[in-house]
């Protein structure tokens, strides 16, 4: 019978848990707050995208091609097939998060025991060095255009591309975070109390490298949205028709010269994305920062 | 020091090695018959034969490969299926204007980067810290495409300071050449010298926190003398470590960037092949930028033993 308890893992003082110090440190952050709300927004805008859009994306009409912004009807004017802007960003906007979401769960799903089996097993630790090693030497990019030459250009295959090249991030990440909780008295306990390895790795390690994990996927979400939106341009991404801020903006460039705004708009939702999330994280980091708790 | 060098030259080799094997491996996983993939245009039954023979696709795989590594060796990186052109003449004519456009943004990015995060880090919680930091955090969420697209509409087409797209040669006319490479180097330059500004902040605030420079503040160094002689002198591996660490988003914004500016170079190589499905050309544009990436971070790794003492005596880079 055993009888050695586990200490509680990074407790903090006495009557606050870890989680609710944070969360106020969150609230006490204007940028913090107001990077929220507009990813809050956008969410709930590009979840209901379909039924909230003014238009049926696809309904294109002739007679009306290049309507500047605020034509009774569209408010932000129409392109060059007469279909309507404000309603392509809106489901432009919800692809991209789609895509981003995806890579960042693909590099999450195989980056994490990665990192963990990398940082907890020293045996491991080479192989899956070497693996990092060959997947960097791939820039996404790249990644991408082998995948399409091989598969075909899909918002699968960009997000599978994406994500892949993220996944050495998370490895990285993860199994510094291992290496470090490895070494403290809580992990030495539970091995001594005779818990075994997945045991230790499930139970004390992954729950305690859950804020580096947070903060890392908060980071590459807005790098998957830039890359999304480049592979788009591209037209290594998402097809036309199917609504993209990248592909909106490559058939702007076709049409600089009649319709100058058009190349405005998509550009201005991708950066409003990417830049909440990067304030979020960066606010996210400072307040998961264990040197704010003393 | 001279181990470290020894484990990281063999680790680069077996990386190497493994990225030769995935990006030869990429082309057999192609649907079909490669050889069809490989014909282009004549598919004729002898031209097949043909291609298998010279590619070797008769043989077992592990010979096939062998073959192939003996091929890159001799510098065939075979024929592109769209143009009939050696892929190893098209390579020599569009890398010069890539590495060209990646030095010139490094430069800028290094210099705009540093400039910055050294202000940031003095000027902390001063206007100058929040401005420094708000341009950062732009410059990391903007599209860089987007910018490039922006400029020729409104600094080349609109305002007419720059050519829209096109390139000359910089041996040809260095005068022309640079007024065609600025807006690119420029777009290409932002995003780099947003995370270069980043990092040489919190380094700097680091350094300027650190026993040394208390220490060269203590004995009476002027303050410009502290930041330039003790604590700017870390920033230089930053640098280094960033572009170590970044070459791969540089290398994908270089291709994008030639894309939107039309520059004639390994990016609109890359593109361009995708869509005529020139497989020699891809594959050689793959592998091409994975060894480009491997030997630059080796020689990174070099650089690093070279300007931080740390590595030099403990022989770990951590």
């Amino acid at each position: 019978m055993t009888v050695l308890t586990v200490p509680m893992a990074e407790a903090g003082p006495a009557g606050t848990s870890r989680r609710t110090r944070v969360l106020r440190r969150l609230r006490r952050n204007p940028l913090a707050v107001v990077s929220f709300v507009v990813l809050a927004l956008a969410a709930v805008v590009a979840l209901l995208s379909p039924w909230i859009a003014p238009h049926e994306v696809q309904q294109t009409d002739f007679a009306h091609t290049f309507s500047p912004p605020g034509t009774p009807g569209h408010l932000l004017g129409t392109d060059d097939l007469g279909r309507d802007v404000l309603s392509r960003i809106m489901l432009g906007a919800r692809a991209s998060l789609q895509v981003a979401l995806l890579a960042v769960a693909t590099s999450l799903i195989i980056g994490v025991p990665l990192g963990l089996a990398a940082g907890y097993f020293r045996a491991w630790d080479a192989v899956i060095s070497r693996f990092t090693d060959l997947l960097l030497a791939f820039p996404f990019l790249i990644m991408a255009v082998g995948l399409a030459a091989i598969r075909g250009a899909s918002l699968t295959n960009a997000a599978v591309a994406i994500g892949i090249a993220q996944i050495p991030g998370v490895i990285r990440v993860v199994r510094s975070d291992t290496l470090r909780l490895k070494s403290l008295d809580f992990v030495a306990a539970a091995v001594v109390d005779g818990a075994s390895d997945p045991w230790v790795l499930a139970r004390h390690i992954l729950p305690n490298a859950t804020s580096v994990i947070l903060v890392q996927a908060t980071v590459a979400i807005p790098t998957a949205i830039l890359a999304e939106a480049v592979l788009s341009f591209l037209g290594l991404g998402i097809q036309p028709p199917s609504p993209s801020l990248g592909t909106m903006l490559a058939t702007a460039q076709q049409f600089a010269a009649r319709a100058p705004w058009a190349a405005v708009l998509p550009g201005v939702v991708i950066m409003g994305l990417a830049l909440a999330f990067n304030v979020f994280g960066d606010a996210l980091r400072d307040a998961l920062d264990p040197k704010g708790d003393r | 020091m001279a181990r470290y060098l020894i484990t990281r030259a063999w680790h680069s080799a077996l990386t190497l090695l493994l990225s030769t094997i995935v990006v030869f491996l990429g082309v057999r996983a192609l649907p079909g018959d490669p050889a069809l993939a490989l014909a282009g245009e004549d598919r004729s039954p002898e031209a097949l034969e043909a291609i298998r023979h010279h590619y070797g696709l008769d043989q077992p795989l592990p010979i096939q490969f062998a073959q192939y590594v003996e091929r890159l060796v001799q510098g065939d990186f075979g024929v592109s299926i769209r143009t009939g052109i050696p892929v190893s003449s098209m390579l020599t004519t569009a890398v010069p204007v890539t590495v060209e456009l990646s030095l010139l943004a490094i430069l800028l990015a290094a210099a705009l980067g540093v400039g910055a995060g050294v202000l940031a880090a003095v000027r902390r919680g001063r206007p100058a810290e929040w401005l420094a930091n708000g341009l950062a955090l732009v410059g990391l969420s903007v599209p860089h495409f987007w910018l490039g697209l922006l400029a020729i509409l409104y600094l080349s087409v609109a305002a007419g300071l720059f050519p829209a797209s096109g390139f000359v040669p910089l041996l040809e006319d260095p005068v022309g050449n640079l007024h065609h490479i600025i807006l690119p180097t420029v777009i290409l330059g932002a995003g780099l010298a947003a995370i270069i500004m980043r990092q040489t902040r919190s380094a700097m605030l680091e350094a300027l926190s650190s026993d040394h420079v208390r220490t060269a503040k203590a004995k009476g160094l002027r303050p410009r003398a502290v930041i330039t002689r003790h604590a700017l002198r870390n920033s230089l591996i930053v640098v280094v470590t960033i572009v170590g660490l970044q070459l791969g988003g540089l290398i994908s914004g270089a291709v994008v960037t030639e894309q939107i500016f039309g520059l004639p170079g390994f990016g609109k190589m890359t593109i361009d092949a995708v869509f005529q499905r020139d497989y020699p050309v891809i594959q050689a544009v793959v592998l091409l930028t994975a060894t480009a990436y491997i030997v630059i971070n080796f020689l990174v790794d070099l650089l690093y033993s070279v300007i931080d003492p740390r590595i030099r005596v403990t022989g770990d880079p951590t």
